[in-house]
């Protein structure tokens, strides 16, 4: 099993911090314009003008080179889950900054995405790709018989 | 009325993510190593590399087609549906996708982290 190094992980956690804080921002400034009606397509593409919604966008792109850099030496479905703390942040930045209290049906969802989170991050983070490359040549074989 | 189109944005939102995701992790599998492209050729390079990928910019459409499809969802939907509803079934249409598109070993392991990921999702929610 090929062992991620440490730069590999902080690559994972940039993923979960940056999709975190962009989603914060991007609600924000959401939340501030209102109602957005699809008959207004030049309101809804001026969305971005709002300090909060560019802000977030900032922090979204910087979410996205991390996510690209990960799916370059990890599978898709081991990034997706590995990342997937995020929720957990969201709710905890809720709880301790704006002091939302946390339901416990949603202290169980923490518990259940924390458990997957761990389940994945045990497994291999790529698949190999001799692997890859005959499930490939077994999808093509069937394709033509 | 206004649910029906939240659902509606949330189903948009679901395709529209997971043809995303596949595209880009297939353009990025490859790529290469992103870290060892930077190394040895430069920063210059991987960019380059990536952006004349044409599955890439597919990609990116398909991720702005869901971004925008997100923002309508959220100005027609509540937040605590649309959020969580569209996340935590993108989770399980991926796992899908990935094991028929880009070949990856899902294995008993990824499955159970996906479901487990979907379904804490969709708790913190209520």
């Amino acid at each position: 099993m090929p062992r991620l190094t440490f730069r590999k992980y902080l690559v994972l956690v940039g993923i979960t911090v940056f999709s975190t804080v962009g989603d914060s921002l991007l609600a924000r400034g959401m939340k501030e314009l209102g109602s957005v009606s699809l008959h207004n397509i030049p309101g809804l593409l001026l969305s971005i003008a709002n300090p909060w919604v560019a802000l977030g966008i900032f922090f979204l792109l910087a979410f996205f080179s991390c996510y690209m850099s990960a799916l370059s030496w990890a599978d898709l479905t081991y990034v997706l889950p590995a990342t997937s703390l995020s929720y957990v942040l969201v709710a905890l930045v809720g709880r301790f900054r704006l002091h939302e209290s946390i339901s416990p049906t949603r202290w169980l969802g923490i518990a259940l995405i924390a458990a997957g989170v761990g389940f994945v991050a045990a497994g291999p983070a790529v698949t190999p790709r001799r692997h890859r490359e005959a499930a490939a040549e077994a999808v093509t074989s069937e394709a033509k018989p | 009325m206004s649910e029906l189109y939240a659902w509606a944005a949330i189903l948009v939102i679901i395709l529209a993510s997971t043809t995303g995701d596949v595209l880009l992790s297939y353009s990025m599998k490859r790529v290469g190593d992103v870290g060892d492209l930077w190394r040895h050729r430069g920063a210059f390079a991987v960019v380059a590399r990536v952006l004349t990928t044409p599955t890439f910019g597919l990609g990116v459409m398909a991720m702005g087609i869901a971004f925008y499809s997100l923002l309508f969802g959220l100005s027609w939907g509540n937040l605590s549906l649309v959020v969580p509803a569209s996340a935590s079934l993108t989770f399980v249409a991926n796992a899908a996708a990935a094991r028929i598109f880009l070949h990856e070993h899902v294995g008993r392991r990824r499955w159970i982290a996906a479901l487990l990921v979907a379904a804490g999702v969709a708790l913190m929610a209520i």
